[in-house]
């Protein structure tokens, strides 16, 4: 968990040009991480490269915070 | 800075074997930038300019394709998309498979290939879409149901491109050549090139070359606060529509 968090953390900053330290696993993507849909298009897309993983339109319904997303990733990932 | 020379782009034309679409190739290559075509048929062997052979209308002949071309040349920032058809006969007379080839080709392969590229062109905050269309889009064409469909509609996915990418540095933009001297305009009979040079103020069919300077200008810096625009290169034949 913790090392998804740790690949997860430096595409965050980049993608939506915020600093590191408000990326926390509580973080809102709306409200905190001021990601917009584009911004959230393009978090998918560097997720989906840096895991090796393809995330479906669906299953981001209900994604609104960091700790969601790395359930998301953690998820497809090979035990 | 002291270099005023344009930033060399990768470039990617489909269509990109004869007529607007080589002539692009060639435009822009000349310019400076590395250029990739791609065609379904024609083999282009043209200096300075990366053929790959590609049937749009394939998705995995897309992403094949696309992929040789970011090994070679880098990921592409200038998209122009050129490749089209056409399968003219009376709306009245018109197979579904003449219409679906048209609009598949025409219309869904460019939004395939924008879907393959923008991605990049987001990661990088900086991208170039340039689409050809045609003046038919606005003004119809008599025995063109199916192609100014596919046309009018690349105008409907450019300009949304350009809304949803704005943001991200990207511009796209459609250039609506009315009749130019290519292979599709010399399979017609002489009747029917006479009077398309009728409905042209400026009297003549146009060049190729006269098209790719449109699609130049809208890849340069200099274009880079226009988007979602229809640059008709016409001779004035679609003017006020």
């Amino acid at each position: 968990m913790s090392d998804v968090f740790e690949r997860f953390k430096p595409l965050a900053v980049q993608v939506l040009s915020v600093e590191a330290d408000k990326v926390t696993p509580e973080a809102s993507f709306a409200d905190d991480l001021d990601a917009d849909s584009l911004d959230l298009a393009e978090l998918v897309m560097a997720l989906e490269d840096e895991f090796d993983i393809t995330v479906e339109e669906d299953e981001l319904e209900g994604i609104s915070t960091v700790q969601h997303a790395l359930d998301l990733v953690s998820g497809k990932l090979p035990a | 800075m002291s270099d005023d020379s344009p930033t060399a782009r990768t470039v990617l034309v489909t269509g990109g074997s004869r007529g607007i679409g080589l002539a692009c190739a060639r435009t822009l290559a000349a310019a400076g930038h590395r250029v990739a075509v791609t065609s379904s048929s024609t083999a282009v062997d043209e200096p300075g300019i990366l053929a790959v052979k590609c049937d749009v209308t394939d998705p995995a002949q897309v992403e094949a394709a696309i992929s040789e071309v970011e090994e070679q040349l880098g990921a592409v920032e200038v998209l122009v998309a050129c490749a089209g058809i056409t399968r003219d006969g009376l709306l009245v007379r018109m197979s579904e498979d003449d219409f679906a080839a048209v609009v598949d080709t025409n219309l869904t392969a460019t939004w395939r290939v924008a879907k393959r590229v923008v991605p990049k062109m987001m990661r990088a905050r900086w991208g170039r879409v340039i689409v050809v269309s045609s003046v038919n889009a606005y003004i119809g064409a008599a025995g063109q149901s199916n192609y100014a469909a596919s046309k009018a509609g690349l105008i409907g996915l450019t300009r949304s491109i350009a809304r949803e990418y704005g943001p991200r540095g990207i511009t796209a933009n459609v250039v609506a050549p009315g009749p130019i001297d290519t292979d599709m305009i010399a399979s017609l009979p002489e009747a029917t090139r006479a009077a398309m040079e009728a409905g042209v103020p400026i009297g003549r069919i146009g060049q190729p070359d006269e098209v790719a300077a449109a699609v130049a200008f809208l890849a340069s810096d200099s274009a880079a606060y226009i988007t979602g625009a229809v640059l008709p290169v016409d001779g004035g034949a679609g003017m006020g529509f």
